[in-house]
């Protein structure tokens, strides 16, 4: 049968022999120094304040420790970390470098050229910049608040200041006090009291700044009773020459507020993805995730929604696909700590050619959460004998007077179930993907058309010539 | 006489290394009806298996011909695609995946034509109206939650919607309910025309009454034993497989 393989496992090698001639332009510098803090402060022309939180995460970054749970990340030359760090040299320098493979999954995709040599870091010349202005008129009129990270430091200070990294402080993790010490690019969007914006805004700031897409921020505040829906990424997958991404997500949900965010994200195979992303939540506030995870080498992604007021709900929705050479861990935090909260988790992932998908959650409802209601739904499918599948969900418990639902299952793709669908004419590959179509399709259903449809294809290209 | 459509001669088949088949040879024209009869574990369903091309089992030996054409190299979607079809005694139960959404993708699959939604609906509820079955479970996942009886029934309901030059049909298991019995045998008549042709597996012969059967082979222990006409079911139903000695 014709191999179609789309995907990046196989330039691996093209990718690393980049980077290491990268590694050898700052090969006397080992490790994070304050200069090269103070350098990137100076570059971003940050205020007094921010060069100070800079530092102080960067001391925070040399005193912890490198998490001890998860997958293994010690292929991470956390000593070469100022490789991963240093502005400029990050991006492919023009189109023929960029590997076939990913050009052609964009040419599958349907992306349009421009955007492609944006995605794949060639040049800045995005064509969404024409949208972008449009909306910006729109919005601004209502008092919307649309910008790239660094402008809103500037603009916004106050703003920034009050909420930047403080639900997410750069002390949590390594890789939290990593960004708080390098963050670059990213967006803010503040949406004033009462005001629904009606089209989702999409991360577009992420493409264009130099190191965006590895350590952006993002900060989002919905004040009381205002919507929004954002969507971060999309679904071609990101190319990088350096491998490590450790962006950070802040959103603030106020009472009465909704925010839907939306990632599916699909970076290339090369890269370990450490992204934390937090949710606030307060009175009849309501956070929705949308999480797809395709991409990267590594995965650690566990969005988290805090339900701090009362009746504050949370819905997560997640698919996860490994293949060959990934290790996806997955999954969702909710602390529900006011009453009448509550939260729904449902998610699937399925893992193929060897690899590895962990579904991981943990739910702490505190003595404060009276009537409380949280259901977990995770489901796994392996499509074959070499693949791997985990769940851990964890739940701690604080009250008796909770509603708590959970329901877990691991399958895998029978050959009988294959052999039945070919004995009607179906080939092989089709008979697996409608399988696999078929498992994710009640999550499929919650999304919105484009994003099933995005899916949808994704799911196709990956199993496009995997079967024999 | 008639076109050959399904020749097997010396088949020699089985999974890891032991061997099932034991050099089977079998001719089924364009217009008949073969039975299969043969005690548990002769090789029956292994046969119907092997001759869809299940990669579960392997060919040793001898060769599957089928209308004109060397078909040992066929991979199973590709001999549907010729024109075989297997009804499954126990059909997989496939969540996510609706009847109609399967039986649309697979007509287009074994025709090579795009199936219009509207009109292959139309033709698919006319289908289940004359079979009796609810049209909402075209709406419904593949055989999950069907009774025994309702799987049957759209195992049928897929013959005659793909309509194929040869219907391989299992019905091994001798617990089938009347209900049942009833659907396969009417469906059988309803598919089989002189342009195409019918191997059956069954230990129940009320499937067999009102069908004009044209050979019966038994086989045990991998081999045909015995062949002859319909005679041969009654001979067996009164006495048993026990006076066939393999030789």
């Amino acid at each position: 049968m014709e191999q179609k393989k789309t995907f990046v496992e196989d330039i691996e090698r093209t990718l690393y022999d980049i980077r290491n001639e990268d590694h050898s332009v700052y090969k006397t510098e080992r490790g994070l120094t304050e200069d090269i803090i103070r350098d990137i402060s100076r570059q971003k022309q940050d205020p007094g304040w921010m060069l100070d939180f800079r530092l102080k995460s960067l001391e925070q970054y040399h005193q912890i420790p490198l998490p001890v749970w998860g997958p293994d990340i010690s292929e991470l030359n956390m000593d070469e970390i100022v490789t991963y760090v240093r502005p400029g040299g990050k991006m492919a320098e023009n189109w023929q470098e960029v590997p076939e493979e990913i050009k052609d999954t964009f040419d599958r995709l349907g992306i349009p050229k421009a955007e492609q040599t944006s995605l794949a870091g060639v040049g800045a010349q995005y064509d969404s910049e024409v949208v972008y202005h449009r909306v910006q008129k729109e919005l601004s009129d209502r008092g919307v608040i649309y910008t790239d990270f660094e402008t809103a430091v500037r603009e916004y200070e106050d703003i920034v200041k009050e909420y930047f990294m403080k639900l997410v402080p750069p002390k949590d993790h390594k890789f939290t006090a990593l960004h708080g010490a390098v963050w670059s690019g990213g967006s803010f969007v503040y949406v004033p009291e009462g005001v629904h914006v009606e089209i989702p805004l999409q991360s577009y700031f992420r493409l264009n700044a130099a190191g965006a897409g590895q350590f952006e921020h993002t900060l989002i505040i919905c004040e009381k009773n205002s919507s929004l829906h954002f969507i971060e990424g999309c679904s071609a997958p990101r190319y990088n020459v350096t491998n490590l991404h450790a962006g950070c997500v802040e959103l603030y949900v106020k009472e009465g507020a909704r925010l839907r965010y939306s990632t599916i994200e699909n970076w290339s195979r090369n890269m370990m993805n450490l992204n934390t992303k937090r949710a606030l939540v307060e009175k009849d506030g309501l956070i929705e995730w949308v999480s797809g995870s395709f991409g990267s080498h590594i995965s650690c992604l566990y969005p988290a929604s805090i339900l701090h007021g009362e009746n504050a709900r949370c819905e997560f929705t997640g698919v996860t696909f490994a293949s060959k050479g990934q290790n996806l861990d997955t999954g969702a935090t909710v602390v529900m700590m006011a009453p009448h909260t509550s939260a729904n988790i449902n998610t699937r992932t399925i893992s193929k050619s060897g690899g590895a998908a962990t579904y991981r959650s943990a739910v702490k409802v505190t003595k404060a959460a009276r009537g409380a209601k949280c259901m977990v739904n995770c489901e796994s499918l392996m499509l074959d004998e070499e693949s791997r599948s985990d769940t851990l969900p964890v739940m701690d418990i604080e009250t008796d007077d909770v509603e708590i639902g959970h329901e877990a299952k691991v399958g895998r793709i029978s050959d009988e179930a294959i052999f039945y669908l070919t004995s009607r004419g179906i080939d092989e590959e089709e008979a697996q993907a409608m399988i696999v179509r078929g498992f994710v399709e009640p999550i499929a259903k919650s999304l919105p058309l484009e994003y099933a449809v995005e899916m949808n294809n994704l799911i196709n290209l990956e199993l496009v010539g995997s079967m024999g | 006489m008639a076109e050959k459509l399904l020749e097997i001669s010396n088949l020699h088949a089985g999974a890891a290394d032991r061997e099932i088949i034991k050099g089977v040879s079998l001719t089924v024209h364009k217009g008949e009806v073969h039975v299969i009869l043969g005690p548990n574990g002769s090789g029956k369903s292994t046969l119907m298996n092997v001759i869809m091309g299940h990669p579960g089992y392997k060919v040793t030996e001898g060769s599957i011909f089928f209308d004109g054409r060397d078909i040992s190299a066929l991979k199973t979607f590709e001999r549907a695609r010729e024109g075989i079809f297997l009804s499954f005694q126990t059909p997989e139960e496939i969540p996510g995946i609706t009847v109609e959404n399967m039986l649309r993708t697979a007509k287009q699959a074994v025709t090579g034509k795009f199936q219009r939604i509207f009109a292959f609906r139309k033709e698919l509820k006319a289908m289940m109206e004359e079979l009796k079955i609810d049209p909402s479970y075209s709406e419904r996942d593949l055989n999950v939650g069907f009774s025994g009886g309702e799987k049957k029934r759209n195992e049928i309901l897929q013959l005659l919607m793909l309509n194929p030059k040869l219907a391989l049909l299992d019905e091994t298991d001798s617990g089938l309910d009347v209900d049942a019995v009833q659907i396969v045998s009417a469906g059988i008549r309803k598919f089989h025309n002189e342009n195409n042709a019918c191997l059956i597996i069954t230990h129940n012969t009320r499937i067999l009454e009102k069908l004009q059967v044209d050979r019966v082979h038994v086989l045990m222990q991998g081999r045909i034993v015995e062949e002859g006409g319909p005679e041969l079911i009654d001979r067996i139903s009164r006495n048993g497989f026990g006076q066939l000695a393999v030789p």
